[in-house]
């Protein structure tokens, strides 16, 4: 470069300084502050006596905790893979179609997930209200006795989950379509003329060179639905909150209904490394599974 | 391929694609279902049957939110939030981008890293701290406080960086040989390149900021600084049990969004393709 490099280094300064300030205020800082926190007895505001790890060592034997952490392992388990699954029969459903229709099916299906979250909950609540809901009508059709959706805990985080797949499947759609797309068309023209049949075509070609686009999807699920809160906190008003508790909302509850800043840090911590040893093992093992799949390189 | 085999195959083409299209009507019939419910009276809402369509038209519901209750104010505080997360993220984020992708400078790796690795970090935990330091800050129940801790869009930089890391050196040599200053490159050259991306960018943050909900519910405590988003679920004395109002609430906060994508489908669908490091 002709450029001297000191007058480079000022402008580079200057361009990420306002990022730099921005992200030390509101995530550099608070996370430091977060970790301090954990180990004081103080309350949401204000300064509190350290206590070493006794926040930490408590979790383990708070039935709240227990229910928080087995409620968003749960979650996880019913919304993660099931949601990748649909996402992706959709996806290879609106592929076929082409023009305007496929426009047209496509926003239906991404609609909900351009819509917030307290938007899905009235349409939802509605749509399942055990006096009016269409939803029990059809369950009298068929003479199944209606239910209380959202006010048992059997039913709360299996509806729970569906409501958030049918919200967020949109989004998977769209990357399982980007990926069908960047799958070549003379590979199928030639599976083809080798009278490959439909599901063979899928299990040899299809899967394999989407598998970069599924690990992709899952993996963005999986830390998405671990920070579930917004859904759980909006259908569990009138229910049974503390029997439907997940972690984020744990976490509310000790900050801001009981004002306990130390203890709810503790367990936003934990939360955080949660997240993220669960992300870096499924990203090593999606890798590893992925390998036969690899050679993808749009 | 035989002609049998072919007829079968069409057939089965045909169901599939049939079945698409009836699942994508189900799958939008909620949607369809609470705008027609928000449309008839309170007294055909809850009727014991399915009416797919109402007896009466009204919009009662919609005069009643829009006169009685504090959905103006609230469609401002949104409008206002979004709009600034938008503007300052975007910003920021785009002279960052362009200075992890163009230039030499100290720390550079560090600061890419750190980047990276924030996409991990789970900003509901974060939750206590911000609240601690907006309250601190003396802005609570702000436009500021909303906004403040709602920046943090690692994916926005990096697809930044990726989209200059992209343009052929040859712009940037040419310009350095006209003598023309780092910010003039940056402005005059880059940017009118990426107007795309940019409004791409610029449409999902803003769809995401407005659908934001944990934090603008735990920064706004007054009914009159709340997003619309927050305040549909928290003020249920104004809509009572009205089903029928409540709805047409929802449907007052959706549509802006639901509008915006509709609008720009293009350039929502190629913002998440680019977001998720996926080319679009």
């Amino acid at each position: 470069m002709l450029r001297n490099s000191r007058s480079e280094i000022l402008v580079a300064l200057v361009l990420i300084a306002p990022f730099c300030a921005v992200y030390g205020l509101v995530f550099v800082y608070p996370t430091i502050k977060m970790l301090l926190l954990s180990v004081t007895d103080a309350p949401l505001i204000g300064p509190g006596e350290f206590v070493g790890l006794d926040n930490y060592t408590r979790l383990p034997g708070e039935r709240r905790f227990n229910t928080a952490l087995w409620n968003t392992t749960y979650f996880v388990i019913l919304s993660v893979v099931p949601g990748t699954i649909v996402a992706l029969l959709i996806a290879l459903g609106v592929n076929r179609l082409s023009g305007r229709l496929q426009a047209l099916v496509l926003a239906l299906f991404f609609l909900p997930y351009i819509l917030p979250v307290s938007v899905v909950y009235r349409l939802w609540d509605w749509t399942l209200n055990f006096q009016f809901g269409v939803a029990m009508h059809v369950l009298d059709w068929f003479s199944i006795p209606r239910i209380p959706v959202f006010k048992t805990t059997t039913w709360f985080m299996p509806a729970v989950a569906f409501v958030t797949i049918w919200w967020t499947a949109g989004f998977s759609i769209l990357l399982f379509l980007a990926g069908l797309r960047a799958i070549p068309v003379e590979i199928y023209e030639a599976a083809a003329l080798d009278n490959a049949g439909r599901w063979n075509t899928f299990r040899k070609i299809t899967w394999p060179l989407l598998w970069p686009v599924t690990a992709l999807v899952l993996t963005i699920q999986l830390i998405l639905q671990l920070k579930i809160f917004d859904q759980v906190y909006l259908f569990s008003f009138g229910g049974r909150p503390n029997d439907t508790m997940v972690l984020v909302q744990y976490v509310y509850t000790r900050a801001f209904v009981s004002n306990q800043g130390g203890r709810a840090a503790a367990i936003a911590v934990t939360l955080f490394f949660i997240v993220i040893i669960v992300s870096v093992l499924q990203f090593q093992l999606l890798r590893l599974a992925g390998n036969s799949g690899k050679g993808d390189d749009k | 391929m035989t002609a049998a085999n072919a007829g079968r195959w069409n057939l089965i083409g045909l169901s599939i694609t049939l079945l698409t299209v009836f699942l994508a009507v189900l799958w939008a019939f909620p949607l369809y279902w609470g705008i027609v419910s928000s449309l008839k009276p309170e007294n055909e809402v809850v009727r014991p049957y399915i009416e797919l369509w109402p007896d009466t038209f009204t919009f009662e519901h919609y005069i009643f939110a829009l006169t009685e209750t504090e959905i103006g104010r609230w469609y401002i505080n949104s409008i206002a939030t979004a709009a600034g997360i938008t503007i300052l993220t975007v910003s920021t984020s785009m002279l960052c981008g362009y200075a992890l992708s163009q230039l030499q400078f100290p720390g550079r790796k560090a600061l890419y890293l750190l980047i990276l690795a924030s996409f991990m970090v789970p900003t509901q935990t974060l939750i206590i701290n911000h609240f601690v330091l907006i309250a601190n800050m003396g802005m609570l129940n702000s436009w500021a406080g909303i906004i403040l801790p709602q920046l943090i869009h690692p994916v926005v930089i990096i697809v930044y960086k990726q989209f200059f890391d992209s343009v052929p050196k040859d712009f940037r040599e040419a310009a350095v040989m006209d003598n023309a200053s780092e910010f003039r490159i940056l402005f005059k050259i880059y940017m009118p390149m990426n107007w795309g991306v940019t409004t791409a960018l610029s449409i999902v943050v803003f769809i995401w900021s407005w659908n934001a909900f944990l934090w603008p519910f735990l920064a706004v405590t007054r009914t009159n600084m709340m997003t619309i988003t927050v305040g549909i679920t928290q003020v249920n004395d104004t809509f009572g049990i009205s089903y029928a109002s409540q709805l047409s609430a929802a449907v007052l906060a959706g549509l802006p969004v639901a509008l915006a994508y509709l609008l720009f489908q293009r350039r929502v669908t190629q913002a998440i393709t680019l977001s998720a490091g996926i080319k679009g």
